[in-house]
């Protein structure tokens, strides 16, 4: 098995295209960084250059509000977090308006995490066995002593460790290049995390605190988890049918409605059983409203399990069962 | 029959409701090379697909030194080596790489091995160079090597000589010959051109229309259909000798009689002391569609 996986990875590692992936990352990251650096420095210039005195003046304010008597439990409790927080930037010496380098990744993994990783992915997944049938090697892959589902499953576990390597460049390169600019301090800086929208009510009993490592830490295991669904539907769509270009093409739709269907569709309840509403799993960690209602990242994280459970088994079906002419 | 290397019995395969192969039975032999002979349509590569086991047969079973391809895949496989239609490697890897590539597919096979088998092929100078820098005839040269890296017992070649120049051909015809004679190989060759068969194979197999409509050594079915052409002049005159020793068909100038060797000397004796001049004698191959006229008995090929 390991040398089958072995045979995937030579293949996909000469075609290139890890390293086109990485190219657009770089690109893009570049990009990004430059267009953060500005809004710093934008803000920097709005809210003066003295940014230790106002995050003290936020603290004293806090201070006070929570010193009256009349504030409910909750409002309390979270304005004690956001009181915590300023303090740590302010020991700390961080500017929280001007990020870091894990704080640029953090921003660039939540915006990417939906759009722009899946993406990448399926330039892997969606070619993985359907190139193989427009080359025709497929015919002689499949008259090797292999049993058909293990050639196949060579090529998923490649295809997993192909999406990992894409997630870990795209990570490395966030923090290098945008280190160069912004410094590579902040991984213990923290986090506020755990809010949920709930009816337009900001429910914020689970708010807590947690440092950016640990929060990076889950933030790249859902972007992942993501990955790895959309790879599995792309390996899907590549084994049912045999032209790539229709695969890449069926699957770039899901993605593009997918981002405009959450931004349209909160009343259309049903909506957010289609998995593509449902890939930013970032979103439920910094608080963004979900799309529709009652959508929550367990939901979600269901949900997908189930899309991927689904395209896995077809892939394994009409793999092994179908004839190749 | 112990050296039956390769064995087919009633095969069928049915897509939809048209049954496109309707019951096949035949078998291989250790050291012979056996031919497929059809047109294009009459079943051959959907034949070579279901033997290779990359489709389905609806019933019917095949065995490849003795193991099911179907129950036993692994088992069977490894005594096969197959290129079905163009031999398809990966063009953006070298020639080592590809062969590289199947030889992981299969139990142990060393580095050794490989070298053995390029050096077999006489693909020793370009084998590191990017397989879509190769001419057909080196792609062609790769994809027996890779067929031949298992050492297997049964070799499936469907259209082997495809897309070669007359050189290549007749390179290819002495490889396949070789493997058969020395290496004790059965292989299996499909084509639709009958000199092809003539020249290359022991038996042949004849279908049309997803039948075997017949099998026999190549000398009964092949040879024995050959017939000579006469160019005689006056040709009116000539006809009326010949039909007084044999059947006489006339085309296009030419005069058609059985080719039995002894008897042409003495009737081209007999027509001399007539005064016939006679311009051209020729042994004529028949082809293909009067071969299947004369094996379906007027049935044409569509």
């Amino acid at each position: 098995m390991i040398k089958l996986i072995h045979n995937e990875m030579m293949k996909i590692l000469a075609r290139k295209r890890l390293i086109v992936i990485a190219l657009i990352t770089a690109v893009l990251v570049a990009l990004f960084t430059y267009a953060q650096y500005k809004e710093t420095l934008e803000r920097q210039e709005k809210l003066g250059s003295d940014w230790r005195a106002q995050v003290q003046a936020q603290i004293v304010d806090i201070s006070n509000r929570l010193s009256s008597s009349r504030m409910s439990e909750d409002l309390r409790e979270r304005l004690q977090i956001t009181l915590k927080q300023s303090q740590y930037y302010l020991d700390h010496d961080i500017n929280p308006t001007e990020p870091g380098a894990p704080s640029f990744v953090r921003m660039f993994i939540e915006n990417a995490g939906s759009m722009f990783i899946p993406l990448l992915v399926m330039v892997v997944a969606s070619d993985l066995v359907s190139s193989e049938h427009t080359l025709g090697s497929i015919k002689l892959l499949l008259t090797r002593p292999v049993k058909r589902w293990q050639i196949l499953l060579s090529k998923y576990l490649a295809l997993i460790l192909s999406i990992s390597i894409i997630i870990a460049i795209v990570g490395v390169l966030a923090y290098l290049l945008s280190g160069v600019v912004f410094g590579y301090r902040g991984m213990n800086a923290p986090i506020i995390t755990g809010f949920t929208a709930q009816g337009g009510n900001l429910d914020t009993s689970e708010v807590r605190l947690v440092s950016q490592w640990r929060f990076l830490f889950m933030e790249f295991g859902l972007v992942w988890f993501v990955a790895v669904v959309v790879g599995t539907l792309s390996f899907m769509l590549s084994v049912l049918i045999r032209s790539t270009a229709a695969g890449m093409g069926i699957m770039l739709a899901a993605l593009i409605s997918g981002s405009i269907l959450s931004n349209m569709v909160s009343s259309w309840e049903f909506a957010k059983y289609l998995f593509m509403v449902n890939l930013n799993l970032t979103g439920y960690l910094s608080g963004v409203a979900p799309p529709i209602e009652g959508m929550t990242l367990l939901f979600s994280i269901t949900l997908l399990f189930i899309w991927w459970l689904a395209s896995l088994f077809v892939s394994f079906l009409v793999f092994t069962t179908q004839d190749v002419y | 029959m112990t050296d039956v290397t390769l064995a087919v019995k009633n095969l069928r395969k049915t897509i939809g409701r048209k049954e496109i192969i309707k019951g096949l039975n035949f078998e291989l032999h250790k050291g012979e090379v056996f031919g497929f002979l059809g047109p294009n349509g009459a079943g051959k590569t959907t034949t070579i697909r279901m033997l290779t086991g990359l489709i389905k047969p609806t019933t019917g079973s095949i065995s490849i030194c003795g193991f099911d391809v179907r129950r036993d895949f692994t088992k069977a496989m490894q005594y096969l080596g197959c290129i079905v239609e163009n031999p398809e490697l990966y063009p953006y890897l070298s020639g080592w790489d590809n062969l590289l590539h199947f030889a992981r597919m299969l139990p142990s096979i060393s580095e050794k091995q490989i070298e053995e088998t390029i050096r077999f092929v006489g693909l020793d100078d370009r084998i590191h160079d990017k397989v879509k820098t190769y001419s057909l005839g080196m792609r062609q040269r790769l994809g027996i090597a890779q067929a031949l890296l298992n050492r297997p017992k049964v070799l499936i070649l469907d259209e082997p000589t495809n897309g070669l120049d007359p050189a290549g051909i007749r390179e290819m015809r002495q490889f396949i010959r070789n493997l058969a004679e020395n290496e004790g190989l059965s292989v299996l060759v499909s084509s639709h051109l009958l000199s092809e068969i003539q020249l290359l194979c022991d038996r042949v197999a004849i279908m049309q229309k997803g039948e075997i409509i017949s099998v026999d050594s190549v000398e009964n079915l092949l040879t024995k259909q050959e017939k000579l052409a006469w160019k005689v002049s006056p040709l009116q005159r000539g006809k009326e000798i010949l039909e007084r020793f044999t059947e006489v068909q006339v085309e296009d100038g030419y005069i058609f009689t059985p080719l039995i060797d002894e008897k042409a000397a003495e009737w081209s004796k007999t027509l001399m002391e007539e005064g016939i001049s006679i311009l051209e004698m020729n042994r004529k191959i028949p082809v293909l569609e009067d071969l299947f006229l004369q094996l379906t008995g007027g049935e044409t090929v569509d």
